[in-house]
């Protein structure tokens, strides 16, 4: 028992997580009798004897989980533990459960955990279909129904779109330039174990008297600043998700920059890379904005700070500004690292170079300036300074030009090709491409400023974000994770059960989203438990598509876990793919190469004779074609 | 590489299909009834919207579906595709025309939102207070008098709504009128709509407001100016004294120079 407390794991995680509660407790009691205040503070917008908890918690967990073991004793000046590996790679599933510095393991811990969230967030979502189902309150009331799509959308977006391109990007990207790992290992392991807290803190507010928060995703104030206190477990959730992603964006920056293999200029990055680059650029300048502006509400709830109460002399409007300088480039935060799944799986599977590959990497770059260009377009009925509508209109409609760029591209790329459909990663890459315009399609009609002031906060909304945010992002996950299942894996999927998942869940977005523009534009505001019942049919219709959606997706966790177990051994590439995570076994050796590999070509050159684009070791080094050696050695 | 491509047949589906999409949802009247000048001028840039949509979507469809149809890989063939690495004239051309084509919608959106909050000197001026659940309307020109949950306005005369939220951000929407505005608590938020059919319809809030949200909602009624003069009449009670407050206390949210630009 000792030996457990004193080695890093669970027992310490545990023992640390309620000491860690404990503190926080004690403190507020000790600090509130010694100024003279009752022991407890039961004001729905206070509870600090369960806010500062919620801290102290949680950083405890970690500091007795390990997270923090090898800097501390750094820092106190110990002598640090040699680094034995032992905390590097799997040997068995329990390996998965601890605090694990191989990129690979932490890949997988991401994408498991993320997943989770996912079908919990799903569940979620079918309650909200089930009210939604007839009009009046058949299932939940209307407190509980504005809870449940508050943490339906916090949960998919902060725990599941977010983090799992974090997870599929953790997995493949140190192996796509070659690396050993991330140029942060320790790091990226914390960066993962914030992940389950912030989930914890989402779900936990369940429990909190007046229930879970309810103020929406976007928490404007002063509607968040009064809410009970499930309102504090959203504003904490965000800084523990946002921590995580700021860190790992960090290591994905210095990783790209730093670590790719010799040969590898940027020129010669697969455009996944490309993707996290730019997403990181998003992140990193982004996330704390609204770490921020949570922070401000939290204040504004527990302090009586009044960032946001106009009879204090606060700003009402200023939330929305910091929270959309955020919220805006999040959607490409959640859409980017996407774009890069998708020109992968296309250039494989139509065996072909993608189409304008420089222009391509540009548009990405393109993109994440002008996102935080856009933001006030969530804006353009709140009343604020109304010139300022226009230049973001021109920007928030410029957006589609680079957007477009990516979508022609991809058209371009299967041109000439041969054009392989028999796998579901292909399949979702290519729906994506028609689901995704027209959510890009409704997000230029929102654009305009008159359109929106008539369908802004209705169903219309609902349905462009789904449509980008479903129909886009989570197709674009699904085609991720079918493409490198077997890598990570080291097994092939059920390609049958990944078709009936394939047209179940592009059947079930189109019945249950395209109809939400309708009724949005025809007078159905959003977020609403209860609705006119000419909406009715429609609604019902919506429902069904909702549930047959829901449905369908644990025909895919069925797929996902049984081949996981018992698929067949998967080899090294099978889609024949060029980049060099496909050209090491499946899965990886334990620390990805035997050498590090040498690039010495462009990472789509199919069709191309003689072409490379890495050289493995033990490979016979042939003499690359003059044409692939003239541009060698800039980046190292 | 292009002229391997059927262009002309192509484009030619890319017509006809953009041609039938847009036949059949330009025909659909989707945001309703319409009941403000400015509800015609949406709905028509709608439409142009809905016409240029139909033929970007179209486009990808037909390239998608030309390209799956023509290069899909026979059973069995393990080659490559040819290597072709981009067309420097088509990328400047799917850079340039979607640049054009947005910027024609921006310029068009901007002239109908000047058009529609072009502000008029014979106006109607109406207080509009929001609390959680419900609407109130104060009438400052003719004696501050005021209406619960119900808002009376005269036909063809442009109406300037003041409003001003006493708790959380509540938004004012009658989906018929098309216009819509957050009521923000601290500052005094404008709409302007000029109604031109008569009728009675709804008021709906759409900023979530907390658990009435769904609920809140208020009676309006269109009628002519002498029906309109009868109801005003009839109203005996004052703006009550909080929400008189609220009036002067909440500020402006444009700098004054820009004030008169409208909203």
């Amino acid at each position: 028992m000792t030996a457990a407390i004193k080695q890093p794991g669970w027992i310490r995680g545990a023992l640390g997580a309620i000491l860690g509660a404990a503190f926080g407790f004690a403190l507020v009691v000790a600090i509130r009798k010694a100024s003279g205040l009752p022991a407890y503070q039961t004001e729905q917008t206070g509870y600090p004897q369960v806010v500062v908890p919620l801290i102290t918690g949680p950083l405890g967990f970690l500091l007795g989980f390990g997270a923090f073991d090898y800097w501390l004793r750094w820092a106190v000046g110990m002598p640090t533990i040699p680094e034995d590996h032992s905390q590097h790679g799997a040997h068995s599933w329990k390996d998965y459960f601890r605090f694990n510095t191989d990129h690979k393991v932490i890949g997988i811990q991401y994408v498991c955990t993320t997943f989770f969230f996912f079908f919990i967030g799903g569940l979620l979502a079918m309650l909200i279909r089930a009210e939604l189902a007839q009009p009046g309150t058949q299932i939940v009331d209307a407190a509980t129904f504005n809870s449940l799509f508050s943490t339906h959308a916090a949960i998919m977006i902060f725990l599941f779109v977010i983090p799992v391109f974090a997870g599929l990007a953790n997995y493949v990207l140190p192996l796509m330039i070659g690396a050993p790992d991330m140029a942060f290992p320790r790091l990226n392991a914390l960066s993962f174990w914030m992940l389950p807290l912030a989930g914890l803190l989402f779900i936990g507010s369940f429990l909190a008297p007046g229930g879970a928060f309810d103020a929406g995703w976007t928490g404007y104030a002063p509607l968040s600043t009064g809410a009970p206190l499930g309102q504090s477990f959203f504003n904490l959730g965000v800084q523990f998700a946002g921590a995580s992603s700021i860190a790992t964006a960090l290591n994905f920056l210095v990783t790209i920059i730093t670590m790719r293999a010799p040969g590898m200029t940027f020129w010669r990055m697969p455009l996944l890379v490309w993707a996290n680059l730019s997403t990181s650029l998003l992140v990193v300048a982004a996330t704390p904005f609204i770490a921020g502006v949570q922070f401000m509400v939290l204040f504004d709830r527990a302090l009586h700070t009044n960032f946001f109460q106009f009879a204090g002399g606060g700003d009402v409007v200023s939330y929305q500004h910091i929270f959309w300088f955020y919220s805006h480039p999040a959607v490409y935060i959640m859409m980017l690292p996407g774009f890069g799944i998708i020109s992968e799986v296309i250039s494989t599977h139509a065996r072909k170079p993608i189409f304008g590959y420089r222009l391509m990497a540009l548009a990405l770059i393109g993109i994440v300036v002008l996102s935080y260009s856009v933001w006030a377009h969530h804006m353009f009925v709140a009343g604020m300074f109304s010139w300022l509508r226009v230049p973001m209109m021109i920007t928030t409609l410029l957006i589609a030009v680079p957007t477009g760029i990516k979508i022609f591209s991809w058209l371009g790329t299967l041109y000439f090709g041969k054009i392989h459909t028999y796998s579901t990663a292909m399949l979702f890459a290519l729906a994506f491409i028609v689901t995704f315009t027209i959510g890009g399609i409704s997000g230029v009609m929102l654009g305009m400023v008159p359109i929106d002031i008539h369908v802004s906060d209705t169903y219309f909304i609902v349905a462009h974000i789904h449509f980008v945010l479903f129909g886009g992002s989570v197709f674009t996950i699904f085609a991720g994770v079918y493409h490198w299942f077997p890598k990570m894996t080291g097994r092939m999927y059920d390609e049958k059960l990944g078709r009936v998942h394939f047209w179940g869940t592009l059947f079930g977005t189109w019945v249950t989203f395209i109809p939400m523009h309708w009724i949005g534009m025809d007078g159905m505001p959003r977020r609403v438990a209860d609705y006119a019942a000419q909406f009715g049919n429609w609604n019902l219709l919506i429902s069904c598509g909702a549930f047959i959606l829901g449905a369908v997706q644990l025909v895919f966790l069925y797929n996902m876990i049984v081949s996981w177990r018992f698929g067949p051994k998967a080899s090294g590439n099978p889609w024949r793919a060029n980049s060099i995570e496909w050209q090491v076994s499946s899965p990886p050796p334990i620390f990805n190469f035997d050498e590090i590999p040498r690039v010495v070509g462009g990472p789509y050159e199919f069709g191309v004779p003689g072409a490379r684009h890495a050289i493995m070791a033990g490979e016979s080094v042939e003499t690359p074609a003059p044409a692939q050696a003239t541009t060698v050695g800039s980046a190292q | 590489m292009i002229g391997r491509l059927p262009i002309a047949k192509m484009l030619a589906v890319v017509v006809v299909m953009t041609a039938a999409i847009s036949a059949v949802m330009v025909s659909i009247n989707w945001d309703g009834q319409e009941a403000s000048t400015a509800a015609p001028k949406i709905d028509e840039l709608l439409n142009v919207m809905i016409v240029l949509s139909s033929f970007v979507f179209s486009l990808v469809v037909v390239m998608l579906f030309y390209a799956l149809w023509k290069f899909k890989a026979k059973p069995g063939d393990e080659s490559d595709g040819e290597p072709i690495h981009g067309n420097t004239k088509l990328e400047i051309a799917w850079t340039l025309i979607p640049t054009i084509i947005v910027l024609f919608g921006a310029g068009y959106s901007w002239s109908v939102l000047n058009d529609i909050e072009e502000p008029v000197k014979d106006s109607l001026t109406v207080d509009v207070f929001s609390q959680q659940y419900a609407w109130s309307f104060g009438y400052p020109g003719k004696g501050n008098v005021y209406s619960q949950g119900e808002l009376h306005v005269p036909l063809d005369r442009q109406v300037h709504f003041k409003m001003h939220a006493q708790d959380v951000i509540h938004s004012f929407w009658v989906p018929e009128w098309r216009i819509k505005k957050d009521n923000v608590p601290g500052i005094t938020t404008t709409a302007i709509v000029t109604p031109d059919k008569l009728g009675t319809y709804e008021l709906i809030c759409t900023e979530l407001c907390g658990f009435g949200h769904a609920s809140m909602r208020a009676k309006v009624v269109v009628e002519t100016p002498a029906d309109f003069r009868k109801w005003v009449g009839g109203l005996k009670e004052k703006v009550p004294a909080p929400l008189a407050e609220s009036i002067t206390q909440d500020t402006e949210t444009n700098p004054a120079p820009l004030n008169a630009g409208g909203a």
